[in-house]
C-alpha cells in the first residue's frame, strides 16, 4: 500500500463516523465475522488479488468498490467458495473455510444476474436452499412466506421468474439468498440490473432490510455514490489491493492516495513540493498554483518531497475580491458554467494553465449569478480543507 | 439502385420450386392407380394397401425404428456427457484434440465411417468374439458414433447460452454438483436433449451408406429395402413408402424446431422484459402494498 499520510489531528478514532448513527454503536462491540488474511489469487500469470488482509464485523454492510478487473469479484467469490485462494486464510465466524466448498458454507450469494432458476417458481425458487437442508415441509412454507413478505413479493409466490420486472426479479434473489439465514450474505453489484431512479430507491430498501435482519452483509459495486449511500465502511481495490477500508465519509474527507481521492468524488488534483516541514504546519509550492499551499499540520514526509494538493471543488470559494491571505488562494478566469440546478459548477482556468473546478449552491430562487463567463475571479480555500497526499 | 422485387420473388420460387417440386410429385405419384410410375391413371389409395401387405418392408421398417431409438437414446446420453466435457471442465489436457476427434463423423465421408466400423467389427469379432456377426447391434453402434457427435453440437451450443452462475446458485444454497445438475441444469439442457435426440432419431433412420457396411443378412433397415427394389424399377409403393417417411421426418422436424422456437422466444421475451423494466420497471415494483 502507498505510504498513508498520517493526518497529524485526526487519528482514525476521532475520524466523525458515516451517517447512520445506529450503525457506529452496533459496530463497536461487534466481533469480526469474516477475517481475510493474506489472501492470494492468481489465474495463471494474472494476480487477481493481492495479499489482500480484511476483516469484516458482525452486522456491518460493507462494500468493496472498485473499477472492473480490481479483483473486488473475485475476492467475493473467494468467500463463497466459488474460487479457492491461491494462499492465504479465509475465516467465517472463526472457523477456517479456506478448503469448504460453497455447498458447506455459511454464507449466501445474492448474483449480478439474480441466477434465478427459470423451471421454478418464485416460491420454489425461495424454498430451494431449505429443501436442501430437508427442513420439514411447514417450517419451509412458514420461511417462504416469511421471505416473500420481507420483500414484499407475496401475490406473485406462484409465478415463474420470466414474468416479472426486474426490479421484482431482484428482490427474488434477495430473498433466495436471505432464506437460509446466512451468517454473511455476498451481493455481487445486486442492483447494476436496475434503472437509475429504481436503483436509487432500491439502494435505500436493501439497506432497510439489512438493518431490519441484522445479517452482515457484504457488498460489490463499481458504483462510488452506491457505495456511499448504502456501506457502513468501504473497501476500496485497485490491481487487487486494498487502497484504503473507511467509513464513506472518511474516504471522502481524509483519502490516503490520489487514487482514493480521484475514484471517491470529485476533486482537483494539483503536484507540489514540499518547501516547509513543521510539526505545526507545512507550506507546498506548486507550478499550477500562483500562491503556496498552507496546511496547519504536520505530515509525514521530508522537506522537497513530492506531494499532492487534493481539493474537493465545494470546498473552493470564487470571489471577485481577491483575498488578503498570503497563501491558498489564486486566479484565473471562469471558463465554463454548468449548472445542475441545486448546484453550479465553475471551471475556472487558472492563470498557470491548470483547471479548477468549484461547485456553489444555489441557495436563492431569485438571486442573478454575479460571477459569468470570462470574469476574472479569486479562488480561494481554508487550510484546514485542504488534503495532502503522497502517493 | 433500386431492386426489382418482380427478380427477387422470381428467384425465390425457383428456389423453392428446385427444392420441393420433386417431392410434391413423388407424393403425388403416390396416390397414383397407374402401376407405370410417369403415367398418371387416376387416384387410388391402393399402393399404401399393397405396402402394409408387404412383409418384407414392415420388417424392415421395425427394424428401422428399433435402430433409430436405441441410437439416438444412447448418442444423446453420450453426446450431453461430451458436451459437459467441453463446457463445463474448463482447459485439461486434450481439450483442442478432444474436441476436434468429437465432430470428426460431422464432416467424415460416410462411406469411410461405414468401412472403418466394419474393419473394427471384423476384428474385433476375431479377437474378443463380440459383436457375433453383424445385425441390428452392430448397426446401431454405428449410428450412435456419428449421431453422438451431432448431439454434442447441439447440447453445447445450449450450453454456451446458459448463466453458469445459476448452477453456481443452487450449489451456494447447499445443494452437492451431482444434485445440482440433475436438478437445475438438466432442465434447463431439456430442450436441446429433446432436439439432439430427435435429430438423431431422423439421421439414423434416414441412413444408408453406414448401414449397408455394418448390416448382416437378417438385419435390413428401410432405407436398404427401399434402395434395392428402386433397382428393380420404381413402383408407385415405393412411392407411397416414401410419402410416408417424408411425413415422418416433416413431424420430427417440425416437433424439434418448435421447442426450439419456443425456447428461442421466452428468451426474447426475457429480453424485451428486462428492457422495459429499465425503463418503466419503476412504477411496477415501487407500488406495490
Amino acid at each position: 500500500m502507498t505510504d498513508t499520510l498520517v493526518q497529524g489531528t485526526h487519528s482514525a478514532s476521532s475520524r466523525p463516523e458515516g451517517s447512520r448513527p445506529g450503525a457506529v454503536l452496533r459496530r463497536a462491540e461487534a466481533r469480526p465475522i469474516i477475517e481475510i488474511q493474506d489472501v492470494v489469487k492468481t489465474f495463471g500469470d494474472f494476480v487477481a488479488v493481492d495479499q489482500v488482509s480484511l476483516t469484516i464485523r458482525e452486522g456491518e454492510l460493507f462494500a468493496l468498490l472498485g473499477g472492473s478487473g480490481c479483483g473486488k469479484t473475485t475476492l467475493l467469490r473467494m468467500l463463497a467458495g466459488f474460487e479457492r485462494p491461491t494462499a492465504g486464510r479465509i475465516l467465517i465466524g472463526g472457523q477456517d473455510m479456506t478448503q469448504v466448498p460453497p455447498y458447506d458454507r455459511p454464507v449466501n450469494m445474492m448474483f449480478q444476474s439474480y441466477a434465478l432458476f427459470p423451471h421454478m417458481s418464485v416460491e420454489a425458487n425461495v424454498a430451494f436452499g431449505l429443501r436442501q437442508d430437508s427442513l420439514p415441509k411447514a417450517e419451509i412454507r412458514d420461511r417462504v412466506r416469511q421471505m416473500l413478505d420481507l420483500v414484499q413479493l407475496g401475490p406473485f409466490a406462484k409465478r415463474k421468474p420470466h414474468h416479472l420486472s426486474g426490479g421484482q426479479r431482484q428482490r427474488v434473489a434477495l430473498a433466495r439468498s436471505l432464506a437460509k439465514h446466512p451468517k454473511v450474505l455476498l451481493l455481487d453489484e445486486p442492483l447494476a440490473a436496475l434503472d437509475k431512479k429504481l436503483r436509487e430507491q432500491t439502494q435505500l430498501e436493501l439497506v432497510g432490510i439489512q438493518e431490519r435482519v441484522g445479517t452482515t452483509f457484504v457488498v460489490v459495486t463499481h458504483d462510488q455514490e452506491e457505495a456511499m449511500t448504502m456501506a457502513d465502511r468501504v473497501a476500496i481495490m485497485d490491481s487487487g489491493r486494498i487502497i484504503q477500508v473507511d467509513t464513506p465519509h472518511a474516504l471522502y474527507e481524509y483519502p490516503n492516495t490520489r487514487y482514493v481521492a480521484e475514484f471517491f468524488g470529485t476533486v482537483n488534483m494539483f503536484q507540489g513540493q514540499l518547501i516547509e516541514d513543521e510539526p505545526d504546519h507545512i507550506l507546498i509550492r506548486s507550478d499550477a498554483l500562483a500562491n503556496p499551499v498552507y496546511v496547519g499540520h504536520g505530515i509525514s514526509a521530508r522537506g522537497g518531497a513530492t506531494v499532492w494538493v487534493a481539493l474537493r471543488p465545494e470546498k473552493l470559494a470564487i470571489s471577485r475580491v481577491q483575498p488578503d491571505s498570503p497563501h491558498n488562494w489564486d486566479q484565473g478566469i471562469v471558463e465554463d458554467i454548468v449548472y445542475l440546478g441545486g448546484i453550479s459548477t465553475y471551471h475556472i482556468r487558472l492563470d498557470s494553465g491548470a483547471l479548477a473546478r468549484v461547485t456553489t449552491q444555489n441557495l436563492e430562487r431569485m438571486a442573478e449569478p454575479d460571477i459569468t463567463w470570462d470574469d476574472r475571479v479569486f479562488v480561494s480555500w481554508r487550510h484546514d480543507n485542504t488534503v495532502v497526499v503522497t502517493g | 439502385m433500386k431492386r426489382s422485387p418482380v427478380f427477387l420473388y422470381a428467384m425465390l420460387a425457383f428456389g423453392f420450386a428446385f427444392l420441393y417440386v420433386p417431392i410434391l410429385l413423388l407424393i403425388l405419384y403416390s396416390f397414383n392407380e397407374s402401376r407405370l410410375v410417369t403415367v398418371w391413371g387416376g387416384f387410388s389409395l391402393k399402393w399404401y394397401a399393397e405396402l402394409f401387405r408387404n412383409e418384407q418392408m414392415l420388417n424392415a421398417a421395425l427394424v428401422s425404428l428399433r435402430v433409430a431409438v436405441t441410437s439416438a437414446t444412447i448418442a444423446t446420453v453420450l453426446g450431453t456427457l461430451s458436451a459437459l466435457m467441453m463446457g463445463r471442465f474448463g482447459r485439461f489436457r486434450g481439450r483442442l484434440l478432444f474436441t476436434g476427434m468429437i465432430t470428426a463423423p460431422l464432416v467424415m465421408p460416410e462411406v469411410i465411417t461405414g468401412l472403418s466400423l466394419l474393419l473394427l467389427f471384423v476384428s474385433l469379432e476375431t479377437v474378443i468374439g463380440w459383436p457375433a456377426g453383424r445385425g441390428i447391434d452392430t448397426i446401431t453402434i454405428a449410428h450412435t458414433t456419428f449421431c453422438m457427435a451431432y448431439v454434442n453440437v447441439v447440447v453445447q451450443s445450449r450450453l454456451v447460452g446458459l448463466d453458469r452462475s445459476v448452477e453456481e446458485a443452487a450449489m451456494d444454497l447447499g445443494a452437492r454438483p451431482l444434485k445440482a445438475f440433475l436438478v437445475i441444469t438438466l432442465p434447463m439442457l431439456a430442450p436441446a436433449l429433446v432436439s439432439g435426440w430427435l435429430l438423431s432419431f431422423t439421421l439414423s433412420l434416414d441412413d444408408l451408406v453406414i448401414a449397408s457396411f455394418v448390416a448382416g443378412p437378417a438385419s435390413t433397415t428401410l432405407p436398404m429395402v427401399v434402395f434395392s427394389s428402386v433397382r428393380l424399377g420404381v413402383t408407385p409403393e415405393i412411392n407411397a413408402l416414401a410419402t410416408l417417411l417424408v411425413l415422418l421426418a416433416t413431424a420430427t422436424i417440425l416437433i424439434a424446431a418448435g421447442f426450439m422456437w419456443r425456447q428461442e422466444r421466452e428468451r426474447e421475451r426475457v429480453a424485451t422484459k428486462a428492457l422495459k423494466t429499465e425503463r418503466g420497471g419503476s412504477h411496477t415494483s415501487s407500488s406495490r402494498p
